[in-house]
Formats: structure tokens, C-alpha cells, sequence
């Protein structure tokens, strides 16, 4: 069994304290990794200020290089791990088996981040609008227009404290170590694989070790992340959005309750966009942020829902390895039942109707796990509880609302797809404060632009734009 | 004495106790009124520690409110009586009525006290709560009894509660400061301190503090660190060891309560894993480690179960306390030849319930 250490800036620590990272179906254990204790955290935040100076001895072009050899390594090559390595196949494997993500959506996933990796130099040079990387790197510099401009990085590194269930969400921090940010990590407890591959695959690109540092640990570590370093993002529900709300110092990445609206001027070819649909329902386990949990329109609502119900309704749960395996399962034991009471309880009020309800039952349960089977459900009103709610499986509920009331109703919105061509309607679409990704056509809603800036643009949360005047014989 | 001689010694002393407590002339308002509720005679029917079983689960509520002079045995009434409470973050706290108990207890961990951490005449630091916590008189007589001067902070637990219940993380900081910052002021003021009381969180705190200053808590002349208060884990010790302290300072965990008394560890090492065994301060208190189902039955030596506590003192008589912890139970060892515990962390059903402070 692999021994998963503490890494502190780059230095294996093995902890008294340690826990078994198990496999969701048998329970057996596939790693055991040691827990942090806040205070050695604390202690080494002490040094934070190393992992920028270290990085910052490397120019911005140079990282970018290394991102893209780390991500050739991370699909690729065999990989220390702990006291143990990894192959891709046994990442892949491992990562399903704590998380319960079917093995080839895990292959998905790394290649994602191989992807984003492989184009972070476009990603940088998008996210950044164009400026010249030494500036980030200075502090300031001369733009092309001949304006001096500053930019102050807000932290020496970033904390980061992820999520157990969700392996699709790493590629956003990626972009942190080329821009000279040091990384401060807490793992989820299923998914230690992808910061510990990562890690490893940018320790052997390149990138200094010191730089770099993984705590394992339970929910006072992921505190002890937040409140030790300048700028961190945090993975989790809706009670850790509210807690970390005003804060500017935390980006927090709950629930999307992203959407897809149809115009009045085109619902009635509503079937033309069935597929879209579905894809941003149900791809990659129907788990993320972006995954669409609503779908509004003004009318032919019922015929949509059984549309998308007959599509997605049927769809079996198999076991991780099967290469048809489109659903995840819950890895925590009586997360799958907890959560399907919910729904069951809210499918009980006037106006909720459960149109999967004939393609069998939804819940699955198994001896130390459980499925929930895709879900549609037809929303009357956009007030009922369902109408704008987010589960972490292919759940969607389409909601009878007129266009007009749509953006007064549909709330914090993630990523909103909106069809339609009624020029002033997507006006009020851009405008709209409630949006944040705003895709104008039928483009699903989990298909991503990595050149685009995703909820907030990562270079403003680590950078701050700033005056800045010198006189030529001053600068430094 | 053997394992067997002690079990003797505290058959003994239980039968004495339980004679104390249940006699008309010599025992509280409570246990007689008590008894006179049973349909048996204690002093008849309990002989030896196994028969204390006989009587019902105690009742941490009956520690709630007053008057708490039905808790003074008769035959030690007149003597100046302290009370002392423990939660109250919310509703009425449960309190102990003492007269000599405190200081006795901390006497007798005084003689478990290495002197060339703990110098006799060295002045104290005391940084744990104040108010009507036992802790604050316990060990201020241990520091006296030692030859010292104990000086202290003000600490209230209670708000500490509140403002984590409150979610008020950023107050929170801000009060840790404010009492560290009393410390690190003590410290810094020529007061000749060598020892000190402390729980893990104010001993990061503390550390962090002078660190910020460029000085350390060796560098400041302590050399010896009680510790307790909350939970303490073999990676934290192992941590306070190696990274806070360094060579030259030596800390003992404790486990403990108003109720109890204090129970030592057992000297921690690292060839030991830094593995915290605690051995109450027995034949004045017991501890056994018993079925999470069934609190009559001690588990096997290494078995997980939950505390049960013992008190018996001529002042306080507590028959099988379930306490808000589990752990795992040792075996006698030189120093303490009878049943200890190690591992302690609170209860598993209570504790989502528990809000574990800087104390």
C-alpha cells in the first residue's frame, strides 16, 4: 500500500496521524496518507515568501514550458507517488476507485489537464489580455501602448483546499505556478491522486520543489489554508459559499446551478437543441458546477422533459471499469439515499413532476456505495424547490417561466447557455449581473474555453492592478 | 507494589470511601438522601471497586445548580469550601464543591514532576482560563507547593465557545491574541518564569508570538510545560517537541477534569511514537475504558471504548461517571501499575456536538 506523506515545500513528512484512503465498493485500503496538524501548517507558512522567490528565478515563458512537459508527464509517464509510483493506467484506476468516477471519465479528466497544461502559454497570454509576462514578474513594466503598468501579486502562494468528489475541477489552479504563485494544498480525502501526480509530474519539469506543499488533513486544515495564506480557493456547498462570502481573499467554488434558457424565438425548435441538452446534463457524471440543472422556457416545457427523460432516463448504473459507465457513484456510505430522500421529499410539492419515474427506480444501492440514475424533472413554476436546485448527478429540472420573468427568477447562475436570436433579450442576457459564463448559442454548458476567465479571472484574484510611477533613475 | 497489591489498596480504599459517604454522621445531604432511595446499604453490599457497578449511572445532571452545599460530607463541614464549574456556555454550568481535593490532586502530580524541567522556587505561567475554573486555584497551589509564584492571564473559555459556535473565527483570532499577548508581556517582564501551564492551541499561539518577536520559548527560560485542557494527539506532541520547544524544554500531557482530578502520562517518547498513555491518580480516582454498549464491561487491553470515571475522595464520591471521551485501554506499567488509557479524543456520538476551544 502506498504511504502518502505530508509535503512541506517540497520535503516528504510522515505524520503519527494517518488515515486510509479506501475503495468505494470493497473498503480496501489503496493508500494511507498522513494528516497535517494545523499548527505545522502554521509553522510553515512561516516561509511562504520562498515559494514566490523561487519561482520568480524562472521566467514566465520558462514555467509555461515546464507546464507543458508536467503535462505531457501527467498523461504519460510512470510518476513517483509517496513511497510508491504510478502509471497513468494505475492513476486512473485509483482515482475511480476512491471517488467512484468510471475510469475512462478519469481519463477524460487527465486529459484536461493535459490540455491545459499543454496551452498555458495561450491560457496566460488570454487570462493576462495580452501582457508581457515580465511584467507580472517585475511588478511593472512598459506596455506595447507605452503605459507603465503595475500589477502586485497578492500572495506568495495560493491555498487551495479541494474537493473529494470532483476531479474535473484541478485545471483551474494550474495557472497559479507559471504565474510565480507557490501552491499551498489541501487534498480532498477520496482524491489525494491528482495534487500528488501534479506535483510530481511539475517537480519533474522543472519546477522547484520548494515551491510546492501538500496537508492532508481534515476540515480545520481546509481553515488553516484559508486563514494562513493571502489568496485561496475552496471547493464546497452552499454553507462554504455563504461562510466565505465578501471575503477577497477567498474565491469559493460551490454549487453552479448553471442553465440553459430558450428564447420564445426559438423554443418551438426546441428538439434541434436536444442534444446540447442532454450533453450539459449529463456529461462527465453530471457532477460539476457547470453541468446544466435547469433548463427554462415559456412553453413546450412537459414535451422537453420527456424528451431529455427518454434519452437520459434509462441510462444503467455499471461499474466503474466499464467503458459505457456514465454515472458516478456516491463513494461516501449513505450519501446516495441521503440525497435522493431530499428529491423524493421535493418532488412531492403541487407542481413538481418526476418524468424519469418510469425508467425504473433512481436510487441504486449497493453494500458500501450507491448510484442515483439521471433524473428529469418538469417544474410548473420556477418558486417550486426543484425549479433551481443543484445535485451532484445528471439531474435537471425543466421550469415553465415566461422570457420576461426568466432573469429576474433564475438566481446566481454559473454558466448560462442562452438560445435565442432576439437581439434585445440577449442584451438584457449580457447585462445580467446573476450570470457568469454566458454562452449566446447553443453551446453546452460544459464545454469550456480555457482562454476564458472562470468564475472571477484567476490573474485578478492573484494580481492588483495599481498605480505606479517612477522616475527613469529609479527603477529598479 | 504489584498490580494485585494496588487492586487490594483500592478495595480498601473504596470500602473506607464508600463508609465515609454513606454514614449518617460523616456523609453529604445528597448520597444519604440517595441511599435512602436505593433499598441497600452501600456500606453493606460494596467491598471491593467491581461492586460499585451496583449503583446506577451518575448523572452529570445532578451536578447542575444548587444548593451545592448538599454535596459536603458532615464530617467536614465548617471548612472554607471552594466551588468550581465546568461548562456553562449556555444554561446553568455543572459545579464541584471542594475543600482540599484540588490541592491534594496537584500535589501529588507535583511528585510526578521531573525537578530538572521543573525547578523548585522556579515562578509559573499560567495560561489557561481563569474565572471559576478549577484549573486556575490547581495550579497556582501546584506552582506555591513548588516553591514558586504562579503568574496568570485572563482567559474565559466560555466567550471562546461562543464566538466559535458563533462562527466569529475572525474574533475568535483577535481573543487568542489578546491572551497571548498577556503571556508573551509576562514573559518578557523579568519575572524569573521557568514552567508553565498551557493548552496545545495557546502553546502554538504562544510560540508563533515570540517567534514574531525573534525570540522562542526557550530563549524566554521555560523549560517546563504542563499541558492539557483538550484533546492531545502523539502528532501534536511529536510536533510541539521537535518544532515549538526544541532540546532543553520538557512537556507533559495531561488528562483531566474537575471531577477527576488529573491523570499523568505516562513519560511520552519518540522511540514510543510519541504514543500518550494516561493513568488516573489512582486509589483517589479511577479510570476504566468500558463497552460503548454496555458501560459495565471494561474491554480488552488495546479495545476502543468510552471513559468511565471514578472519584472517590473523602470530599467527592462519583461511582462510574460516563465521561465525553473514548480511547483505548492500557495496560499497568512501572510507574502506574494499573489500568490506563490512551488515544482519548472525545466520544464519537458526541462529538459533532463538541466545540473544542483554545482550551
Amino acid at each position: 500500500m502506498l504511504n502518502l506523506p505530508i509535503i512541506r515545500w517540497g520535503t516528504p513528512y510522515s505524520s503519527l496521524e494517518q488515515e486510509d484512503v479506501t475503495h468505494f465498493i470493497t473498503g480496501e485500503p489503496l493508500a494511507r496518507m498522513s494528516l497535517a496538524n494545523p499548527g505545522l501548517l502554521a509553522r510553515d507558512m512561516r516561509h511562504v515568501e520562498r515559494a514566490r522567490a523561487v519561482l520568480t528565478e524562472i521566467p514566465i515563458p520558462e514555467l509555461a514550458a515546464m507546464m507543458k512537459k508536467a503535462g505531457e508527464l501527467f498523461v504519460n509517464a510512470t510518476l513517483p507517488i509517496g513511497d510508491g509510483e504510478q502509471s497513468p493506467e494505475d492513476f486512473a484506476r485509483a482515482q475511480s476507485a476512491t471517488t467512484g468516477l468510471p475510469v475512462h471519465l478519469c481519463q477524460a479528466n487527465m486529459r484536461k489537464n493535459h490540455f491545459v497544461l499543454s496551452n498555458m502559454d495561450k491560457i496566460l497570454d488570454a487570462l493576462t489580455r495580452g501582457l508581457d509576462p515580465a511584467i507580472l514578474s517585475r511588478g511593472y513594466g512598459r506596455e506595447s501602448r507605452g503605459v507603465i503598468v503595475s500589477y502586485q501579486a497578492q500572495t506568495a502562494a495560493l491555498g487551495l483546499v479541494l474537493p473529494s468528489n470532483s476531479p474535473g475541477v484541478h485545471a483551474l489552479w494550474l495557472p497559479a505556478i507559471p504565474m510565480q504563485i507557490g501552491l499551498v494544498i489541501k487534498p480532498g480525502s477520496q482524491e489525494p491522486w491528482t495534487p500528488y501526480r501534479m506535483i510530481a509530474a511539475f517537480t519533474a519539469a522543472g519546477v522547484p520543489k520548494e515551491a510546492m506543499a501538500i496537508y492532508p488533513g481534515h476540515a480545520d486544515i481546509g481553515g488553516e489554508v484559508v486563514r494562513r495564506v493571502d489568496r485561496a480557493m475552496i471547493f464546497g456547498g452552499a454553507s462554504t459559499v455563504r461562510q466565505y462570502r465578501g471575503d477577497p481573499r477567498v474565491q469559493v467554488h460551490g454549487p453552479g446551478f448553471s442553465k440553459i434558457l430558450l428564447g420564445d424565438d426559438i423554443v418551438d425548435q426546441w428538439e434541434k437543441y436536444l442534444d446540447v441538452m442532454i450533453e450539459s446534463v449529463a456529461s462527465n457524471g453530471g457532477r460539476g458546477c457547470i453541468n446544466t440543472s435547469g433548463i427554462w422556457a415559456s412553453r413546450h416545457t412537459k414535451e422537453i422533459a420527456q424528451a431529455i427523460a427518454e434519452k437520459i432516463g434509462p441510462t444503467p448504473a455499471l461499474p466503474p471499469e466499464d467503458p459505457q459507465a456514465a454515472l458516478a457513484a456516491f463513494a461516501v456510505p449513505g450519501a446516495a439515499k441521503a440525497i435522493w430522500n431530499t428529491v423524493a421529499a421535493q418532488l412531492r410539492e403541487p407542481g413538481a413532476t418526476h418524468v424519469t419515474e418510469r425508467f425504473g427506480e433512481r436510487l441504486v444501492e449497493l453494500q458500501r456505495t450507491g448510484y442515483i440514475r439521471p433524473t428529469v424533472v418538469h417544474s410548473a413554476s420556477p418558486a417550486l424547490q426543484l425549479a433551481n436546485t443543484e445535485f451532484m448527478y445528471p439531474f435537471v429540472s425543466v421550469v415553465e417561466c415566461p422570457q420576461e420573468e426568466m432573469l429576474k427568477k433564475i438566481g446566481p447562475t454559473l454558466v448560462a447557455t442562452a438560445i435565442t436570436n432576439d437581439a434585445p433579450w440577449q442584451r438584457k442576457l449580457i447585462d445580467a449581473p446573476c450570470i457568469d459564463r454566458l454562452n449566446l448559442g447553443p453551446i453546452p454548458t460544459t464545454r469550456l474555453d480555457w482562454l476564458q476567465p472562470h468564475e472571477g479571472n484567476i490573474v485578478e484574484f492573484l494580481f492588483r492592478p495599481r498605480a505606479f510611477q517612477t522616475l527613469a533613475s529609479s527603477a529598479a | 507494589m504489584t498490580h494485585a497489591q494496588h487492586k487490594a489498596a483500592l478495595d480498601a480504599h473504596v470500602r473506607e470511601i464508600v463508609a465515609w459517604h454513606f454514614d449518617p454522621k460523616t456523609g453529604s445531604p445528597f448520597w444519604l438522601d440517595f441511599a435512602s432511595k436505593l433499598g441497600w446499604d452501600p456500606r453493606r453490599e460494596i467491598r471491593r471497586f467491581e461492586d460499585l457497578h451496583k449503583f446506577p449511572p451518575f448523572e452529570d445532571e445532578w451536578l447542575r445548580g444548587g444548593p451545592v452545599r448538599r454535596w459536603i460530607p458532615q464530617g467536614l463541614a465548617g471548612k472554607p469550601a471552594y466551588v468550581f464549574e465546568t461548562g456553562g456556555t449556555t444554561g446553568i454550568p455543572k459545579s464541584r464543591v471542594q475543600l482540599e481535593d484540588f490541592r491534594i490532586d496537584y500535589e501529588m502530580f507535583s511528585d510526578t514532576l521531573p525537578d530538572q524541567y521543573f525547578p523548585r522556587g522556579a515562578n509559573w505561567l499560567m495560561l489557561g482560563p481563569s474565572g471559576p475554573r478549577r484549573l486556575r486555584l490547581a495550579v497556582e497551589h501546584l506552582c506555591q507547593h513548588r516553591g514558586g509564584i504562579c503568574f496568570c492571564v485572563d482567559l474565559d473559555p466560555r466567550w471562546v465557545v461562543k464566538l466559535i459556535k458563533a462562527g466569529q473565527m475572525e474574533q475568535l483570532e483577535l481573543y487568542k491574541a489578546h491572551v497571548i499577548e498577556q503571556a508573551v508581556t509576562i514573559l518578557g517582564a523579568g519575572h524569573e518564569i521557568k514552567c508553565m501551564f498551557t493548552t496545545p492551541k495557546l502553546l502554538e499561539g504562544l510560540a508563533e508570538a515570540l517567534e514574531d518577536r525573534g525570540t522562542s520559548i526557550r530563549e524566554q527560560g521555560i523549560t517546563g510545560i504542563f499541558a492539557g485542557g483538550t484533546e492531545f494527539t502523539p502528532q501534536f506532541t511529536r510536533f510541539a517537541t521537535e518544532e515549538l520547544l526544541g532540546p532543553g524544554v520538557y512537556m507533559t500531557p495531561t488528562y483531566g477534569n474537575t471531577l477527576m482530578g488529573l491523570a499523568c502520562s505516562k513519560p511520552v517518547s519518540a522511540a514510543d511514537g510519541y504514543k500518550i498513555s494516561y493513568f488516573a491518580p489512582q486509589p483517589r480516582a479511577a479510570i476504566e475504558v468500558v463497552s460503548f454498549d454496555d458501560a459495565d464491561k471494561v474491554v480488552g487491553y488495546g479495545e476502543t471504548g468510552r471513559v468511565r470515571l471514578t472519584t472517590l475522595t473523602k470530599e467527592t464520591f462519583v461511582p462510574g461517571f460516563l465521561e465525553r471521551d473514548e480511547g483505548e485501554r492500557e495496560a499497568p506499567c512501572d510507574l502506574y501499575p494499573w489500568d490506563g488509557i490512551s488515544g482519548v479524543r472525545p466520544f464519537r456520538s458526541l462529538a459533532g456536538g463538541t466545540t473544542v476551544g483554545v482550551y
